[in-house]
């Protein structure tokens, strides 16, 4: 049995007077200790909604979700959590913001702030453990962010596009981090993006969502070898011939018709 | 590495806009003098060009001639008042900050109180004054109450409104790491709601100044509102002019009190000097 695996998932929101909406429909998908997938879709997918029912923060309507072999029913604590916002509190330095997960889980201190500083220098965030987050740019945020979620040593990493909101070096830079921690750490991660080239670069496979009901449209595995760039490389042609192949299937001629009519 | 690090943003108005050649420090001290030295002209040209006699408006000359003294009459009453302030207001942080946390957090309570706390916000507090001598004699207690009626109000709608601003992203972060509710609300909660529990204390302080002056209008033996009565009885318009000064010396202090107390807990708000 796989070491996360998402089992005949449906999900429907009630809006308004007694009207719903699919957001899933009987999602069906497994993923291997380790392994790193990115959810694509276009807006409304569900890629989100699936997102937060692993992580615990929202029931499925239908299915059930199992990490390691049991079943998720709340937040659990050997799962990280990455947000589009960095999600910092503003009270809080660098550091504390980085222990806070250890604090909640009544974990000792001592004993990870060591682990603190070894993420904060890992990331390039070594000299500002003290800074507050409006001293920070969004970039360093997002990274102060990232090992916050890491801290606890999760088996499993959960991240809702973490790096949308960065400008494009900036987000190029950290996905080349993200690849470099999870090779080092073994992490098993689901990773939700809008940006094929991003699902591309970092994924073992990539989980091609369609909205209206959100479904499975297909897993396309990418073979090439790690460490990967984005620049002149060998793994330029493998990388661009999967990103063709998402591109068509996100563009598929019979959703755009669909997505007009809706 | 981006390693954009501001700690403050640097604008037009920061260099000091209308007056560029001086600095901002020096600006901050010297506009309110300069200010207050206008103000002082005004009250005096307007005297002086419509004539008035000192009961009218006395100058600002016999003001301070009164305030020297009458200085240790102005001390006793502007400690009476003072302390009727302090009081009042302490409790109404007391009642008004758990109230407004329970708005904040509950639904229920928030469609169950709003109303009533609206009704009886819409009073007129200076209506109520005479009801509060006929419950409460003529002691400090009326006046404390009073304080406690005038500045309750805003801060519990500070309160509220912070706790109800929690941002969704910090919520739904926070609830990833499965706290337990004390840990939400000590850690989160009540934290991110401060800076606007402060906004409702600073609304609060100088409404609290003017509820024990109306407490001791209604009906007093001390304190800076008697005195005023008392002046106003005798025709002594400087000493009610100095009681005023007293007054607005008593609020400004309190203000800057609550100000510096807000500094020292919630340093990583964004600062404007």
């Amino acid at each position: 049995m796989a070491f996360l695996e998402v089992h005949d998932v449906s999900k429907a929101f009630t809006v308004g007077k007694g009207s719903t909406v699919n957001a899933l429909h009987r999602i069906d998908l497994s993923v291997a200790e380790g392994e790193f997938v990115t959810l694509v879709g276009r807006s409304g997918c569900g890629k989100s909604t699936l997102l937060r029912i692993i992580a615990g923060l929202m029931e499925p309507t239908s299915g059930s979700v199992r990490i390691d072999g049991t079943e998720v029913s709340r937040p659990r604590r050997d799962v990280g959590l990455m947000l589009q916002q960095p999600a910092l509190m503003p009270w809080r330095t660098t550091l504390e913001n980085v222990l806070l997960p250890t604090e909640v889980m009544g974990k000792d201190q001592r004993k990870y702030r060591e682990r603190a500083h070894e993420l904060l220098e890992m990331t390039g965030l070594k000299g500002f453990e003290n800074r507050y987050p409006r001293q920070l740019s969004g970039g360093m945020q997002q990274r102060v962010s990232l090992c916050r979620s890491l801290i606890h040593d999760p088996a499993v990493l959960l991240m809702d596009e973490p790096f949308a909101a960065l400008d494009a070096l900036t987000r190029e830079e950290l996905s080349i981090e993200l690849q470099r921690i999870c090779a080092s750490q073994r992490k098993t991660v689901i990773f939700v993006t809008h940006s094929i080239e991003e699902a591309v670069l970092l994924a073992d496979r990539v989980v091609v969502m369609s909205p209206r009901p959100g479904r499975v449209k297909r897993i396309v595995p990418i073979a090439a070898s790690r460490p990967r760039t984005l620049g002149m490389s060998e793994q330029i042609e493998t990388l661009a011939r999967a990103a063709g192949e998402l591109r068509e299937l996100l563009f598929d001629t019979r959703d755009a018709a669909s997505s007009v009519a809706a | 590495m981006s390693a954009v690090v501001h700690d403050r943003p640097v604008t037009a108005a920061a260099r000091g806009g209308l007056l560029p050649f001086l600095d901002r420090r020096v600006l901050v001290a010297l506009l309110p003098l300069i200010a207050t030295a206008v103000f002082v002209l005004l009250w005096w040209g307007l005297k002086l060009l419509n004539g008035w006699n000192d009961v009218i408006l006395p100058s600002p000359a016999r003001v301070l001639a009164s305030l020297s003294s009458n200085s240790s009459l102005l001390w006793r009453h502007g400690l009476v008042t003072l302390q009727e302030t302090v009081l009042g207001y302490g409790l109404a942080i007391v009642i008004a900050v758990p109230l407004g946390v329970l708005i904040g957090y509950s639904w229920v309570i928030d469609k169950a109180l709003s109303p009533i706390l609206m009704g009886l916000n819409a009073v007129p507090k200076v209506a109520v004054a005479p009801l509060l001598i006929i419950w409460m004699g003529f002691g400090m207690e009326p006046k404390v109450a009073m304080v406690v009626l005038l500045s309750f109000f805003p801060i519990v709608l500070g309160a509220a409104s912070g706790i109800k601003a929690t941002p969704p992203d910090l919520i739904e972060m926070m609830r990833s790491l499965d706290p337990t509710p004390l840990q939400m609300f000590f850690k989160l909660r009540l934290r991110a709601a401060l800076p606007q529990i402060f906004v409702g204390l600073q609304v609060a302080i100088a409404l609290a100044v003017i509820g024990a002056v109306i407490g001791e209008f209604a009906g007093a033996t001390k304190g800076l509102g008697y005195l005023i009565t008392v002046s106003g009885g005798t025709a002594d318009t400087s000493l009610a002019f100095a009681s005023l000064v007293i007054l607005s010396g008593i609020s400004i202090a309190l203000y800057y009190i609550v100000l510096a107390i807000e500094r020292l807990l919630v340093p990583w708000a964004e600062v404007r000097a």
